[in-house]
């Protein structure tokens, strides 16, 4: 099956949802290009604006544009995004509840080579600290679009990530239900659980089928949605397999794993492993090598799999 | 024209009711509540489209108190337009009181949350981006700060309010010259001010923000549609009204003792006395 980057699969979803709601709005900050709006900007000029290399700016006008019946999607590369205009993502749209949707492309470390400016891996960490925002990152281009239809009628603060490169299916057969805050479960097991989300999952759903070789079933959850967490899925994970490696394409800092972690920690206390990336500038590579370095490939979950299952 | 007699005497009431209210709070930004005081009496009184019984009717003009830390003048104004009951104005900043130290979208009236400098603009430019793309005529005020310039996201926004030549938003800046560390210009320059809006595409007047007469002037000239931004710099005293209190950085932020609010208040009743 083809590959293709989620961000394709959001913006020419969005732009079938625009066609048919003109109140919906693409803001971008000279992102146009990296976020692929081009199609967006060309066919509906009337509901794109260009904020220039200016994300605080960006995001205070979606605020504003929100406030005034609009649905906008800011869009712009998540590192900038995420920090660069942290304050009003805080101000004017988390406590402001406006019903922006900050869609961050090119996350975790989907621009490899260009070093720790570019790279996303905090992302996870404020916005999960932010009160009253939704944090959601889907796993394929199959999510992605359904993850796009349920945003437009959702109103509330959200902040998407998503990265660059094309992605392998997860949901291969097209069947993606998507629902806001409840994970899926992509293949039962007992001996360990995995949960992984967004371009992790795809390594998470391969690095099951390695353990299977071995005899050990291990179960996949795609936990599509960080906050709200879906707390269930999670405990009961813990419950029937007794063991959890969580995945990530973030900071070991505040991401996915520390809230499974949260979340055992004060109800079911059993072995647990986060995996993503250490707390420090990476070492330069694509994103295939950055993987493959810090164990984040299915190997490197196979690896830490067995490690907490003591084989 | 608007009675200006009645105007100015509104402004000497929002001021001896916003000191009385940051007296009771225990706390508050008292020089640039009364520096601004005659611009929101200005707007709210005069300029604006809006309704006290339909905080959310469509057809409202919009204002976004960007210097959010001159919440009280704003909070009275609302009070007494009718947003919420007077009454209330006790509770600022009091425990569980939504009436908090910065605008707060839980009180009737307000349309965004603000407090954290330099996000007005940006937000009032996408409100007139969303009047442009509606073809709606309602217009948006963003009163500023003058310390409150040295953000960059207001420059960011104030290209982009020139680039989409939204003629309906108003930026006015309540230029008295001091913030919380002394004077702007030793903190960061900010003259050629003018120059600099004029630069950015605005069209640009300045007035005495304390003079209602110009005031009016000013607001009666702007919302042309002439495909330009329009900015007011509108200077100012802060502590206006209250001699002890203007021009002195340190009632940027100070609450009067049970003394100083006698004597200001006082001040206050003897210029409504001379008014009238």
């Amino acid at each position: 099956m083809e590959k293709v980057p989620n961000r394709k699969s959001f913006t020419d979803t969005l732009l079938e949802l625009a066609k048919k709601d003109r109140n919906i709005i693409a803001v971008a900050t000279d992102s146009r290009g990296s976020v692929t709006l081009g199609d967006f900007a060309d066919q509906l000029p009337r509901q794109f604006v260009e904020c220039g290399i200016a994300e605080q700016d960006a995001v205070g006008i979606s605020a504003g544009l929100a406030t005034c019946g609009k649905k906008p999607y800011v869009c712009a590369p998540a590192s900038f995004l995420s920090t660069r205009s942290l304050d009003q993502i805080k101000v004017d749209v988390a406590y402001s509840h406006t019903n922006v949707k900050v869609i961050g492309i090119s996350g975790g470390i989907s621009y490899g080579a260009l070093g720790m400016s570019h790279h996303s891996l905090q992302d996870i960490a404020v916005m999960r600290a932010i009160p009253g925002i939704t944090i959601i990152l889907p796993s394929d281009k199959f999510q992605t679009r359904e993850m796009t239809k349920a945003l437009v009628d959702f109103d509330g603060p959200v902040y998407v990530r998503m990265g660059r490169g094309p992605v392998e299916s997860v949901y291969s057969d097209g069947y993606c239900p998507f629902v806001i805050g409840k994970a899926n479960v992509l293949k039962d097991g007992k001996d360990i659980a995995i949960i992984a989300t967004g371009e992790t999952v795809i390594e998470a759903v391969r690095a099951a089928e390695i353990l299977s070789k071995d005899n050990k079933n291990a179960r996949v959850i795609d936990m599509h949605t960080i906050k709200p967490l879906d707390e269930s899925v999670i405990l009961q994970a813990a419950e029937e397999c007794g063991a959890i490696l969580t995945a990530e394409e973030h900071s070991l800092n505040g991401g996915l794993g520390e809230a499974v972690a949260h979340v055992l920690i004060q109800n079911k206390h059993v072995p647990m492993k986060i995996l993503g990336f250490p707390d420090e500038s990476l070492v330069s590579g694509n994103s295939k090598e950055l993987f493959e370095y810090y164990g984040l490939n299915s190997d490197g979950i196979v690896s830490q799999a067995k490690r907490l299952l003591n084989v | 024209m608007p009675n200006i007699k009645e105007l100015q005497a509104k402004a000497i009431a929002v001021r001896k009711e916003l000191l009385q209210t940051i007296y009771i709070g225990g706390t508050g930004h008292t020089g640039g509540a009364l520096s601004s005081t005659d611009l929101l009496v200005g707007l709210f009184y005069y300029k604006m489209k809006h309704d006290p019984k339909n905080p959310l009717w469509d057809e409202r003009d919009r204002f976004l108190l960007s210097k959010g830390h001159s919440v009280e003048g704003y909070y009275t104004i609302l009070a007494d337009c009718g947003y919420f009951p007077k009454e209330e104005l006790k509770t600022f900043s009091k425990f569980k009181s939504r009436l908090i130290g910065h605008p707060s979208t839980k009180v009737p009236g307000v349309e965004m949350n603000t407090g954290s400098l330099g996000h007005g603009l940006p937000v009032g430019v996408g409100m007139a981006i969303a009047f442009k793309m509606d073809n709606k005529d309602n217009k948006v005020y963003v009163l500023m700060g003058d310390g409150e310039q040295a953000e960059g996201s207001i420059w960011e926004a104030a290209m982009a309010a020139s680039n989409y030549k939204l003629d309906n938003i108003v930026g006015i800046v309540d230029r008295n010259h001091l913030q919380i560390s002394g004077n702007t210009e030793d903190v960061m320059k900010l003259e050629d001010f003018s120059a600099k809006w004029t630069a950015f595409g605005w069209d640009v007047q300045q007035i005495n923000g304390n003079n209602m007469d110009e005031i009016i002037k000013a607001y009666d000239s702007v919302c042309t549609k002439n495909g330009k931004p329009h900015l007011i710099i509108a200077n100012t005293i802060k502590g206006k009204g209250v001699s002890f209190m203007e021009n002195v950085a340190k009632w940027h932020h100070g609450v009067p003792t049970e003394e100083q609010l006698k004597v200001a208040l006082e001040e206050l009743d003897c210029q409504l006395k001379e008014l009238m």
